[in-house]
């Protein structure tokens, strides 16, 4: 009955891999339901971006405090996660530290004494961060968006972590045999002496429940992503990877708008030309966006990747003057309808029963779009290249050209241009009257 | 000034078969808000003192098209862009310089997608570079003691990574260049762009502008620099709030280069 313990451990794997790649079925197919955009441009950038920037961290670190405790749990999670490489072989084939048995004593002692001062260093980090947003308060993360759920969903990451690499200590610390070696138990040294009232058996079952919760609690942390905002941790590559690369102030000229501008252009254009193949049931493409189908795919994959932070928020002119626009709730706000309309078609056998709702009113209001100076301080502050701009500007596309719902006075500015080419009510001719005026 | 300026138009050059060295973008600002004619006539006059073969188009020169599209009426854009392109085009010009950050970003990353591809850069940028050319000189040293703090444009700046052009022109006089806390990437906003110059605050708190000059008033400067007659307009209208108008003054890069002629 020994290989029971290697069952029960391939089944939670299955389980917990399993859901988890349908999760990420979902986020993949969820994406796609934004309109298409092509980038396959200036692949060496993008992967220099993706390494600077993702990788390397490079704008996390614009603000040293935050940056520098990030960067702890960062590597610490990733290097960290060497050691569940070994837990994986060791649960499946019932092993114990097959690590031990491959290298030298002293290499294996090195690996898990990094490990150790790593887990401590993110114990720290993560419960910095937990002061930072439960007692200093910073004010970027009591935004009203941050009320319920979202100020949840941050706490419960950092228990998760704090959680997991206690485990991951007292496992190591209650491994008699390990702490034996006296290789590599620069941390659990000091833990394992709390256990010496124990007895060799209890010991044991301790260092068992350790390892077990440890795993475990990993595979349901996996789990939690999708459900999250920490997602980041695995979307920031990609997101970063296809990150805008022209000038931050190029906005992308809308090719429908194009045809119909070059049609209006044209001299030889026949006015009562009977359109070409019409397809009475062809929708006519809608110009900018009302709901998230309306947004690229890489619109939605920003949202899929915003981890909260606010960082875009804090340098918005618009939010530190009191005005209801958070660039973070947009990306919350995408995020989220996104997700409502995924459960929708989940609900409804693979397609989208109209729910009478949608990003625009419902989640994101004019007044939100309407203050914002498109100043891009929301797009150079996001440290993994999310474009908050981009989805305002869409958004604002579809609420003059398809609604005709700009404010009164910009409308009066519109039609100035249209009528005499400038934003203001003067003639055309008098526009080098400038030169003779003294 | 009290001379009249000459300003010679395409047309003109046309009419004689020549070709100007620099197109120069007036922009809508420029031409009709009484402020900011006073940067435009100011970096005329040094065009002028720098011997600069320039032209504009004049009448012919219609707005941008840029708040349109920041508004989101990419239509009236589109419309504005593909006139102006014509005419840009029909001249055959190659190089714009433009006093006006916004229209030089339009003109520089958006016309290009409509057919018009030109080497367009901003009058901080030309000012630079006539100084770098030995074109331009400052005789008068009007700036000394005084100190400066530059105001970042966001559509020269962080939109188009020009933070040192706009410094360097200003550390050619021999005034204190200070920075304010939050420069160049990180700068604030004046509060006018993104259509917001035509409308009225949404509610809130205070206005960017008044909270922008705050910022400038940190440094305690003399003369808050501008490169953008919006900015300028509302870094204007926040020394006012402040009730400092009477010891500080906003200033063009262009106004106060010119001064020193």
């Amino acid at each position: 009955m020994d290989f029971i313990p290697n069952i029960l451990f391939a089944i939670a794997l299955i389980i917990g891999g399993g859901y988890f790649a349908k999760n990420v079925k979902s986020l993949i197919r969820n994406i796609k339901l934004g309109r298409d955009q092509e980038i396959k441009d200036n692949k060496s950038e993008r992967w220099k971006n993706t390494i600077n920037i993702a990788l390397g961290q490079s704008k996390m670190v614009k603000r040293p405090i935050a940056g520098f405790l990030h960067i702890v749990v960062y590597v610490g999670f990733i290097i960290i996660n060497i050691e569940v490489l070994e837990i994986i072989i060791d649960g499946l084939f019932g092993t114990h530290r097959i690590g031990l048995s491959i290298l030298p004593v002293s290499v294996y002692g090195f690996l898990i004494a990094s490990f150790e001062i790593l887990a401590v260093g993110v114990l720290v980090s993560v419960i910095a961060f937990w002061i930072r947003r439960n007692i200093i308060k910073l004010k970027r993360f009591l935004s009203a968006e941050m009320k319920g759920w979202p100020k949840s969903d941050g706490n419960i990451i950092l228990y998760f972590e704090v959680v997991l690499m206690c485990l991951f200590l007292i496992m190591n610390a209650t491994d008699s045999s390990f702490q034996a070696l006296d290789s590599g138990n620069v941390i659990s040294q000091f833990i394992a002496p709390l256990f010496s009232g124990l007895s060799e058996a209890t010991l044991h079952v301790v260092e068992r429940t350790a390892w077990w919760l440890h795993i475990l609690g990993i595979l349901v942390f996996l789990n939690y992503l999708y459900f999250s905002k920490h997602l980041h941790i695995l979307l920031a590559f990609p997101n970063v990877y296809y990150g805008k690369l022209t000038p931050q102030g190029q906005f992308t000229n809308n090719e429908a708008v194009t045809k119909e501008v070059k049609l209006m252009m044209d001299p030889t254009a026949d006015p009562f030309a009977a359109p070409a193949e019409a397809d009475a049931n062809a929708v006519p493409e809608k110009f900018g966006a009302s709901d998230v189908q309306d947004l690229s795919w890489l619109n939605l994959l920003n949202a899929y990747t915003c981890t909260e932070c606010g960082r875009c928020t804090s340098e918005c002119p618009a939010n530190q003057t009191g005005k209801k626009l958070s660039p973070r709730k947009i990306m919350m706000d995408t995020r989220d309808r996104l997700t409502e309309v995924g459960n929708n078609i989940d609900a409804n056998k693979g397609t989208f029963v109209p729910d009478g709702k949608q990003l625009l009113n419902d989640y994101i209001t004019k007044e939100e779009l309407w203050a914002c100076t498109s100043c891009n301080a929301c797009v150079e502050a996001c440290p993994v290249s999310i474009d908050p701009l981009n989805i305002i500007m869409e958004m604002r596309r579809y609420l003059v050209m398809e609604e005709s719902a700009a404010p009164t006075e910009l409308n009066y500015m519109m039609s100035n241009i249209e009528n005499n080419g400038a934003p203001w009510p003067y003639n055309q001719q008098d526009r080098l009257n400038w030169a003779q005026e003294n | 000034m009290s001379e009249q300026l000459k300003v010679p138009t395409m047309a003109e050059f046309m009419a004689e078969g020549k070709q100007p060295e620099i197109l120069f973008w007036v922009g809508s600002a420029g031409s009709y808000d009484d402020r900011a004619k006073k940067i435009t006539k100011a970096f005329v006059k040094l065009l002028h003192e720098a011997k600069v073969d320039f032209a504009v188009l004049g009448t012919e020169e219609s707005a941008t098209g840029d708040i349109a599209k920041r508004v989101g009426n990419e239509f009236l854009f589109q419309m504005q862009a593909v006139m102006n392109i014509e005419i840009l085009n029909g001249y055959g010009i190659k190089r714009i310089v433009t006093c006006d950050p916004h229209s030089f970003n339009c003109i520089k990353n958006e016309y290009p997608g409509l057919g018009g591809t030109y080497d367009v850069i901003h009058h901080t940028q030309y000012i630079k570079e006539l100084f770098e050319t030995g074109r331009l000189t400052l005789k008068e040293d009007k700036f000394k003691g005084k100190r400066i703090t530059f105001h970042d444009p966001c559509y020269l700046g962080r939109a188009n990574k020009e933070y040192d052009a706009p410094r360097d022109v200003l550390g050619k006089t021999s005034a204190t260049l200070t920075e304010m806390k939050r420069h160049k990437s990180t700068a604030l906003c004046c509060g006018a762009g993104g259509g917001q110059m035509f409308k009225e605050p949404e509610p809130g708190t205070m206005d960017i502008n008044v909270l922008r000059t705050e910022d400038a008033l940190k440094t305690n400067p003399d003369i808050i620099a501008t490169g953008c007659p919006y900015c300028n307009t509302m870094m204007t209208d926040g020394v006012k709030y402040k009730e400092k108008e009477g010891s500080i003054v906003v200033k063009d890069v262009a106004e106060i280069i010119a001064e020193g002629l």
